[in-house]
């Protein structure tokens, strides 16, 4: 074991901020990583044992027990669930004989459930030792598992291929891009290196000012000016850095994936022009873990634009260097939120850092750095080839351009679908083929649940902002408890941990919302859930907390009627439960049921 | 009119908070031209004799008997006050909280440091004892409770100033200095 980890450190320069990329390394070597490892790592990387363990600790995909010689992930999360997600779980637990989160006595296979691994078109789907396998039913499942017992490598249980790039040699994946509407942007044809050579040719503030006059906003949800933020970078001095967040972890969010599988050159490209306006030489792409299956694609996809002279030295001739290299998460929703990435990106835990200062001006190792979504830098390659005024022709007058949508849940048509700003929901409903809809959840769990007397309301920034997660719950569905207790266990388990009240409300509301459920809940309930979620919006450090509490505070607002119908109307009710609360203390002393039957009549 | 009673009672508290009733001083004089008690620690009054305009409570739920008590108080008093840490939120015997009680039970009769030579190794079980819960309880997740006095004591001057303002029916002015606490 020492060996292998001494050659995985080497192999990472013995550099302590590429903590993370070691870890992985460590995880997928061993299937865990265990404490004599994390002895080593830090001896060897000059760092207390503290620092490992905190940074091990805080990921999902880490392990300090052995996982499995497969480890299976469930997506447990809402459209995973509609699309039938507890009868491949029974055939899991049926055919491995052990139930979710436990290991078989062999070490063989390990079950664990895992928030959204953007896989909503093609639910339920679960990664198998890091490989995704959709839309999953009884037999699929009965397969795999026969599979595994006899010991068929996971990449040979792949039946068919994906179409597009997820056929590649490279990506060998079952994934279906389920491309439903290309627009003018992103999905139109797109050819390699137009967008570079104009921005190289001309000046980085040339380029800004292109992006600014485009309007681009960012499209990773908060709609932050693209241009104005590289403006805002470029401004400050030193060594500048260029990230791109492909953590795309909201539930219901997939878009980003179609792009990384078929769009890979045209982000890279508009990084690397981004790199090129504000002046850095290093870009870093955050890739979410359950996208490791695209890596050895992607690395090939930077090796061929070095090769075409595209990243490297001298790009173009033009006498500017720039590359990019890639960085896996390790499973943590919070690192979408940009400083989160950012620490994460240099080993540690994925904590929000306080604000003021902002990434630009402080970002990746203390640099300026700017973080920009996927489909924000391939709308900035087609903004650079094509033109900011052409881009404003596009979209409404707040929100220039289009959008990518990731649709899924009760509708006949899940997938992808580039749109222009300004879209109504109603007219989204009748594209993707959805009836009898009783909520669209739009832009997550931390979005809003919109009502049908709102369907005439437009996707755009000015209106119903969104990062392009729309699922769409049907009549049959029970909101509460099959969207917001969901959503609210999410956030409970997601939270960082670094703000009090992020880290118990969270908990508070995920325990509220199951006594609604259950019909316990009185409205005094009701009312402390509303000022409780108002209290966590304002007092966390970043958007976690800021939105966390959505699910519970917009369907008490658009679905009033659905609390009403499970809360009782009386003052005050008690959930103790006298019999209950003393059964352990009476069984550990041995005082006999006959006693405390006494004693509660007395009681009462 | 009469003058409105007063009940008090420490459940699973330290009797800190009583104490910082007492710290009212020579004030107390003045509170009994105000209030009258029955049933407290105050006056050793062990059982309600009258129905209570105010209840005030020490301390949370451990046991079977603090529950009795509280709901006795529930019963008897229109107004029921929390009064510190303990009863506000189980204060410090909550932090057994999150242990399981057999493990609390051994340590406290069998492992502890300071158990002594409990050779036949008795846990104990008399009928005459209440049962112990299997966390301390905040008392509002056990009965409705009006209002609530933070401190761990409240100061005498809030309890004071929260005390006569309700009795006297004026406008209750706590100054920040009185709930401020670090």
């Amino acid at each position: 074991m020492k060996e292998k980890i001494i050659s995985i450190v080497e192999a990472h320069g013995s550099d302590a901020s590429r903590l993370m990329d070691i870890l992985l390394n460590v995880q997928s070597t061993f299937g865990h990583v265990s404490a004599e490892a994390v002895s080593l790592l830090a001896t060897m990387l000059r760092i207390s044992e503290v620092d490992v363990v905190q940074t091990l600790s805080f990921y999902h995909f880490f392990s300090t027990t052995a996982v499995g010689k497969y480890a299976v992930y469930m997506n447990n999360s809402v459209v995973s669930c509609m699309m039938g997600m507890k009868d491949v779980v029974d055939e899991f637990e049926k055919q491995t004989g052990v139930k979710f989160g436990n290991t078989t006595a062999d070490g063989k296979i390990g079950l664990y459930y895992t928030a959204c691994i953007g896989m909503n078109d093609q639910e339920p789907a679960a990664l198998i030792n890091g490989i995704v396998f959709n839309e999953l039913n009884r037999q699929k499942v009965r397969d795999i598992v026969a599979g595994m017992k006899v010991g068929i490598p996971v990449q040979d249980m792949i039946a068919h291929y994906g179409d597009g790039n997820n056929a590649n040699p490279l990506m060998k994946s079952m994934v279906h891009n389920n491309i439903r509407k290309t627009g003018a942007v992103v999905l139109s044809d797109y050819t390699l290196g137009i967008g570079i050579a104009k921005a190289l040719t001309s000046d980085a503030k040339s380029v800004i000012k292109e992006m600014k006059e485009s309007n681009l906003r960012g499209r990773g949800g908060a709609g932050f000016p693209t241009g104005m933020k590289w403006d805002f970078c470029s401004r400050e001095s030193g060594v500048h850095y260029i990230i791109c967040n492909a953590d795309e972890g909201e539930p219901g969010t997939f878009k980003d994936r179609v792009l990384l599988t078929e769009r890979a050159y045209m982000l890279f490209e508009g990084m690397t022009i981004g790199g090129f306006a504000i002046g850095a030489a290093e870009g870093i792409l955050y890739l979410r873990h359950e996208y490791t299956y695209m890596k050895a694609y992607l690395e090939n996809v930077l090796k061929d634009m070095r090769i075409k002279n595209f990243l490297g030295n001298n790009i173009l001739g033009r006498g500017y260097n720039f590359d990019i290299r890639i960085q896996m998460g390790a499973g943590a929703y919070v690192c979408g939120e940009e400083s989160a990435l950012i620490e994460s990106a240099e080993g540690k835990r994925g904590e929000p850092r306080n604000r003021p200062p902002f990434p630009v001006q402080k970002g990746y190792k203390g640099k300026p750095t700017v973080v920009n979504n996927v489909e924000t830098f391939c709308s900035a390659t087609r903004i650079i080839e094509k033109g900011a005024a052409w881009y404003n022709t596009l979209g409404t007058s707040e929100s220039a351009g289009t959008k990518l949508l990731s649709i899924s849940g009760d509708c006949k048509f899940p997938g992808v679908y580039e749109i222009e700003w300004g879209m109504s929901i109603n007219a989204m409903l009748e594209m993707v083929g959805a009836e009898n809809v009783q909520a669209v959840q739009v832009a997550g769990p931390s979005g809003i649940c919109l009502p049908p007397n709102q369907f005439h309301r437009k996707i755009a920034l000015e209106d119903l902002p969104t990062g392009g997660s729309m699922i769409v719950i049907g009549q049959q569905r029970d909101i509460l408890k099959d969207v917001v207790l969901n959503f609210m266990e999410f956030f409970a388990d997601e939270s960082c941990g670094s703000c009090v009240t992020c880290r118990s409300f969270n908990m508070i509301l995920r325990n509220a919302i199951e006594k609604v459920v259950a019909g316990h809940a009185i409205k005094k309930d009701v009312e402390n859930m509303q000022a409780w979620s108002e209290i966590l919006r304002k007092t966390t450090r970043c958007g976690l907390g800021q939105t966390s509490s959505n699910p519970i505070s917009t369907t008490i607002k658009n679905f009033p009627e659905l609390y009403d119908a499970r809360v009782k109307d009386v003052d005050y009710q008690s959930d103790f439960d006298m019999e209950k609360s003393v059964k352990a203390s009476c069984e550990v002393v041995g005082r006999s049921s006959e006693v405390h039957e006494l004693a509660k009549v007395n009681i009462n | 009119m009469s003058k409105p009673i007063i009940a008090t009672t420490s459940l699973a508290g330290c009797f800190g908070c009583h104490m910082a009733i007492l710290d009212i001083d020579a004030r107390i004089l003045q509170l009994i031209d105000l209030v009258e008690f029955n049933k407290s620690p105050i006056d050793d009054i062990k059982t309600f004799t009258k129905e209570c305009d105010i209840g005030i409570i020490e301390g949370g739920c451990c046991n079977s008997e603090n529950i009795h008590v509280l709901k006795e108080f529930r019963k008897h008093c229109k107004i029921l006050i929390s009064l510190g840490e303990c009863a506000i939120m189980g204060g410090l015997p909550a932090l057994r909280n999150g242990i399981d009680v057999k493990e609390c039970i051994e340590e406290a009769y069998l492992k502890g440091p300071t158990v002594g030579r409990n050779t036949e190794r008795i846990l104990p079980n008399d009928e005459e004892l209440p049962m112990i819960l299997d966390k301390v309880y905040p008392c509002h997740e056990i009965v409705k409770i009006d209002y609530y006095l933070p401190g761990c004591p409240p100061k005498a001057d809030l309890i004071w100033a929260a005390v006569v303002a309700l009795v006297t029916g004026d406008e209750l002015n706590i100054p920040y200095e009185l709930v401020k606490f670090d």
